[in-house]
């Protein structure tokens, strides 16, 4: 991807620079929540920031999911740059009401008057054994309702890059880092800056079959693609980075062009953002398919801790390798 | 700021802004009945002591958070009964540009932060404005009003302890009402000593009779100073008492008829009238201008209201994202 120089750095890091960057260069930036402080972070993310930037500024919480969150939508409302963070998406159940009820809806009930420039990140997915109260993926509910932002990153550039832009954006962002991705290590271009948060992003070329998948299925579709393409079988795969809105032009023009769609959501299948894609590919692109569409979700089961139980609860490159083989004309020679 | 004594400037202007909301609330009433005015109404006749009260304390650089039975406060902060009214209508001259109605009113030119309708949701609103006045270095005190039914909600708890914790300035006002819908406190909470609550969480607290206005503003004025000096947040329970039902649709079967008739005999505009007669502060002239002015002001919010336009339906989608978000934004 980068041309220029580059150096190594994990996806914690690059997410801790971003945080960094972020309350350096706006005074009205903060960061708040459980453990965010002393602790260092629940995923070491802000480890060192308290005694970079003080107590004010790196704010331990209370375990009040609600009110830390709600506090930072006032917060946003009174002027501040809050960036909350809630340990996992699990407990922002907790918060649920702040989320849904108030940051989404003020914009709209105040008829304009008041937007509320949150940030509010939380850690998401299975694949670390820590069972179904903290490996569930749950942002395709929040990517439901209308009045918030909901974004993804799945690689280095977009850990470091996306939170800037959505400490610019005037409404409430939600930011799911997934949980297996914090050790990733990868290369960052040395004039890495503020990232796109609108659109999907194509990060493998192919024209016999369209994966659109997010977050840490990025890996395995990328690792699923590899193994296609072994067969000559050419996958493109799109990372829609945005969950809301959802980009659907790019997925429109790679469908037109590969006529196959396979898509790969952590979340479960009932009710999820794959069921949300499908329908609209199915609204708007039925007639530029060639075969139906296939999902490849997680089981419809809490995520279990053993780990032969989770690997085979969520999706795994070899499932995401068969349903894109049962999408071709002809039986792939194996 | 200090206390005034009761004088005769300001008795009237507390006995007018008291007037003001009960006719305004009258006059919702009988437009709800009409069909002009829809959803859910909850009506804070009764309660007026309450907002009039509180508000002396404030300057108009402090916030205001409040519930959805919020009209009160409203018009005592000082939006138009115009656009108050035509909100109630759902009309964009509305103040909230009829999106919200009844239960959600705001207002940027006077800090006023809702109109909410979710039991206990304001609180944790209140501490977040609180703490950017205090990391922006700002002198501001913000004031979040609620019922004794919020005191039993996670986030009532949840936002004491952050607010002491972090000496937020937020003046927590209490209208407890004793009644939660049709759950009186008794039935609710284990604690109904509610000030008692609120100490747990090592805050100052004070408890006014709700029902005499001056007795709130005394108590309010003095809780806000110590807030806007620094001294964190505090609790002021005000008891008062609704004389309505909960909301219009509400046949309040939960209450003898002669409790509320009771309570009436303590109407907050009948005593502050009484008062100020008797201490020569108000003639049946003056009195009968008061009354002649309110009424002409409500009549003309009815009539602006009346006369107000709906929003254009190709407007539906805005706001939902500020605009320069918006465009990106539609799915
Ligand atoms: C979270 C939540 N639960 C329930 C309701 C329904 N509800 C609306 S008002 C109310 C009673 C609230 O009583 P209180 O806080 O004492 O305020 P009051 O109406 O007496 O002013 C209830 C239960 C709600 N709006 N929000």
């Amino acid at each position: 991807m980068a041309n220029g120089p580059t150096r190594r750095i994990t996806y914690r890091d690059a997410m801790r620079e971003a945080i960094r960057e972020a309350l350096t260069r706006d005074p009205r930036v903060f960061l708040m929540g459980e453990d965010v402080g002393r602790y260092g972070g629940a995923y070491a993310v802000s480890k060192g920031l308290l005694a970079e930037f003080g107590p004010e500024r790196i704010r331990d919480t209370p375990l009040s999911e609600s009110t830390f969150v709600g506090a930072g939508i006032g917060a946003a409302l009174g002027g501040s740059r809050p960036i909350v963070e809630v340990m996992t998406v699990n407990f922002s159940l907790l918060a649920l009401d702040q989320i849904v009820n108030t940051a989404a809806t003020i914009r709209h009930m105040s008829g304009g008057q008041f937007s509320v420039p949150v940030v509010i990140r939380m850690a998401t997915g299975a694949g670390r054994q820590l069972a179904a109260q903290h490996a569930h993926s749950l942002e395709g509910w929040l990517a439901h309702v209308p009045g918030l932002r909901i974004v993804e990153p799945a690689t280095i550039e977009d850990a470091r890059g996306m939170l800037w832009t959505a400490l610019q954006d005037p409404d409430p962002v939600l930011i799911f880092e997934h949980q297996t991705l914090y050790n990733l290590e990868g290369d960052l271009p040395a004039d890495a800056g503020p990232v796109d948060i609108d659109r999907a992003v194509v990060r493998r070329h192919g024209g016999d079959v369209t994966v659109i998948t997010y977050g840490a299925m990025l890996y395995k579709s990328l690792a699923a693609a590899a193994t296609l393409a072994a067969d000559g079988v050419e996958c493109e795969v799109i990372d829609l980075r945005t969950l809301r809105p959802l980009d659907m032009n790019t997925i429109f023009e790679s469908v037109r062009r590969t006529r196959r769609v396979a898509i790969v959501d952590e979340g479960w299948r009932s009710g999820g953002l794959s069921a949300e894609i499908a329908a609209r590919l199915a609204e708007s692109a039925f007639y530029d398919l060639d075969a139906p569409i296939a999902r490849v979700c997680s089981a419809e089961v809490p995520i279990p801790y053993p780990k032969h139980l989770e690997d085979a609860a969520v999706p795994q490159a070899a499932a995401i390798v068969d349903a894109v083989r049962a999408l071709l004309p002809a039986p792939a020679p194996r | 700021m200090s206390t005034p004594p009761l004088e005769r400037t300001h008795g009237q202007r507390l006995l007018r802004e008291m007037i003001r909301i009960r006719r305004f609330e009258e006059a919702c009433a009988e437009h709800y009945s009409a069909g002009h005015i829809r959803g859910f109404l909850h009506l804070y006749i009764g309660e007026e002591a309450v907002a009039v009260g509180v508000m002396q304390g404030l300057t108009p650089a402090d916030a205001i958070v409040a519930t959805y039975r919020e009209h009160g406060h409203a018009l005592a902060r000082g939006i138009g009964a115009d656009p108050l009214m035509a909100e109630m209508f759902g009309k964009q001259e509305g103040c909230s540009r009829g999106r919200g109605g009844s239960m959600h009113v705001f207002d940027a030119a006077t800090r006023f932060y809702g109109g909410n309708a979710i039991v206990g949701g304001g609180l944790p609103l209140a501490v977040g404005l609180a703490l950017s006045d205090q990391l922006l270095g700002r002198r501001r005190v913000t004031a979040c009003f609620f019922g004794d039914g919020a005191v039993a909600e996670g986030e009532f708890h949840e936002s004491m302890n952050l607010a002491a914790l972090w000496k937020l300035p937020v003046l927590f006002v209490c209208e407890n009402n004793l009644y939660a819908m049709g759950t009186r406190i008794e039935r609710a909470l284990s604690q109904t000593d509610l000030p008692a609550k609120a100490r747990t969480y090592g805050m100052p607290t004070a408890s006014a009779d709700g029902m005499d206005v001056t007795a709130v503003e005394d108590a309010a004025r003095s809780a806000a100073e110590q807030v806007r000096a620094g001294n964190g947040p505090f609790f002021l329970e005000c008891r008062t008492y609704r004389f309505r039902a909960h909301s219009m649709f509400d046949a309040e079967l939960y209450r003898d008829k002669a409790e509320v008739e009771e309570w009436k005999t303590r109407d907050p505009i009948a005593l502050l009238k009484a008062r100020l007669e008797q201490a020569g502060l108000l003639d049946a002239r003056e009195l009968t201008a008061i009354e002649d002015e309110v009424r002409g002001e409500i009549a003309r919010a009815v009539a602006f209201a009346d006369a107000g336009t709906w929003e254009p339906v190709e407007h539906l989608t805005q706001d939902v994202y500020t605009p320069a978000a918006q465009e990106a934004n539609r799915g």
